[in-house]
C-alpha cells in the first residue's frame, strides 16, 4: 500500500523552516514572506496528490517554481531583480543599525557572501542555497533542480568558485 | 513565524483549501480536541486519544489537507465548554456524518444523537430505533465507534442490566458523563 500523507500542519510544521531559510538566500529576505506564503498554498492545493515518500524534494521543488516565478514577476515590472538593497549595502561595505544583521540570520560577515550568491545564476544559486544553508545532500540538490546528483555537485563547485573569486575582490575593495 | 501561520491558514480557508479544520480545548477530564469540515463538526476526540491518532486518522480517510484553525470551530468549542459547566443540555452544531458508516451504523448514531440529556437508553433500544431490534451487538459496535462523542451522546447508550457498559473515552468518563448530566 501507499505510504499514507500526514496531515498538512505535521508537514508544514517539518518544512516551514528549511523552506524558509531556502526562499530567503533565492529571493533576499524582504521578499521571503510573500514567496513562502505562495509555495505553502501551491503546496496545500497540489498536496492531496503528493507522493508521501519524497515529499523533501517536492516542496523544494515548489519553492524553487515559486522563486523563479517571483524573479520574472520582478523582471516584468522592471524593478531591480532580487537583490535586496540591504544585501548590496553591506557588500559595499555600508552598514547601517540593522540593515543586514538578522535579516537571512547570518552575521555581516556571512552576508557579504550571501550578496554574491545573489549575484549567482539561478540555478548555481538554488544549488548553492540548498546545500549550504538547507544543508541537503547533493542527491537531494539534484532532486530538486531536476538533474543528476553529479550535475548538482557540479553547480555547487562553479558557484563556489565564482564566490571564492567575489570573495577576494571583496578583500581588494575593501582594503 | 506564527503571524506568518496564522496568514497562510486564513488564506488557505478562504481558498476553500481547508478541507479540515481542528482545535483543542481544555475539559474537566483532560484535553480534548475537534475537528470540522465545511460542512460541520465532523470529529472530538476525547481526552484519552491523542491528537496525533485523530489527525492521522482524519488525514487518511477524508483529506490529507487538515490545519490547525480554531476559528471554525469557536461554537463547537464554546458549545463543549457550556455543556462542561452545566450550562448546557443540547447542541446545535452542524455535522458532518462522513465518518461513520452510512447504513445501519449511522442509523444508530443518528438515533442516539436525538436520547435527550439527562436519560439513558439500551443498546437494544438503539438498535430498535435504527430498525433492527434484533442487531443489538451490532448497534454497540457503532455506538462504539462514533466519530463525533459527547455531541452525538453515545454516552447515553448503557446495558440493559443497569451497567453502564464500554466507552471509547473510558468507563469513568461514561460515568463522569452521565453524572454531569443527572442520570445516574
Amino acid at each position: 500500500m501507499a505510504q499514507a500523507l500526514p496531515p498538512f500542519q505535521a508537514f508544514l510544521d517539518e518544512h516551514l523552516e528549511p523552506v524558509g531559510a531556502f526562499v530567503r538566500g533565492m529571493v533576499g529576505p524582504s521578499d521571503a514572506e510573500d514567496c513562502l506564503q505562495e509555495t505553502f498554498l501551491a503546496a496545500l492545493r497540489a498536496y492531496p496528490r503528493a507522493e508521501a515518500g519524497n515529499l523533501r524534494a517536492w516542496i523544494f521543488t515548489i519553492a524553487r517554481r515559486k522563486a523563479i516565478d517571483h524573479h520574472r514577476s520582478r523582471a516584468r515590472m522592471a524593478r531591480p531583480v532580487a537583490e535586496p538593497q540591504e544585501l548590496i549595502d553591506s557588500r559595499a561595505g555600508r552598514q547601517g543599525p540593522g540593515s543586514v544583521d538578522g535579516a537571512l540570520g547570518m552575521s555581516p560577515r556571512h552576508s557579504e557572501i550571501w550578496a554574491a550568491v545573489a549575484e549567482l545564476p539561478p540555478g548555481q544559486r538554488a544549488a548553492v542555497v540548498l546545500r549550504f544553508a538547507v544543508d541537503l545532500r547533493y542527491r537531494e540538490v539534484g532532486e530538486v533542480l531536476g538533474t543528476s546528483e553529479e550535475a548538482a555537485r557540479q553547480s555547487v563547485h562553479e558557484a563556489l568558485k565564482k564566490l571564492r573569486a567575489s570573495a577576494s575582490e571583496l578583500k581588494e575593495t575593501t582594503r | 513565524m506564527s503571524e506568518f501561520v496564522d496568514q497562510l491558514v486564513a488564506r488557505a480557508n478562504e481558498e476553500g483549501l481547508l478541507d479540515i479544520a481542528y482545535a483543542t480545548l481544555d475539559t474537566p477530564l483532560g484535553k480534548a480536541a475537534v475537528a470540522a469540515t465545511p460542512r460541520g463538526l465532523v470529529r472530538v476526540a476525547l481526552p484519552n486519544e491523542s491528537l496525533d491518532q485523530m489527525l492521522t486518522g482524519l488525514a487518511a480517510k477524508l483529506s490529507p489537507r487538515v490545519l490547525e484553525y480554531p476559528a471554525r470551530l469557536d461554537e463547537a468549542r464554546r458549545e463543549l465548554e457550556e455543556y462542561f459547566e452545566g450550562q448546557r443540555d443540547h447542541f446545535e452544531l452542524r455535522l458532518d456524518w462522513r465518518l461513520s458508516h452510512p447504513g445501519f451504523y449511522r442509523r444508530v448514531l443518528r438515533a442516539t444523537s436525538r436520547v435527550p440529556f439527562g436519560e439513558v437508553i439500551t443498546y437494544r433500544d438503539a438498535a430498535e430505533r435504527a430498525g433492527n431490534p434484533r442487531a443489538f451487538r451490532a448497534a454497540g459496535t457503532a455506538v462504539g465507534s462514533n466519530p463525533i462523542p459527547i455531541v452525538v451522546p453515545c454516552h447515553r447508550v448503557i446495558r440493559s442490566d443497569g451497567e453502564i457498559g464500554n466507552y471509547g473515552g473510558g468507563p469513568e468518563m461514561k460515568r463522569f458523563l452521565l453524572q454531569l448530566e443527572g442520570a445516574v
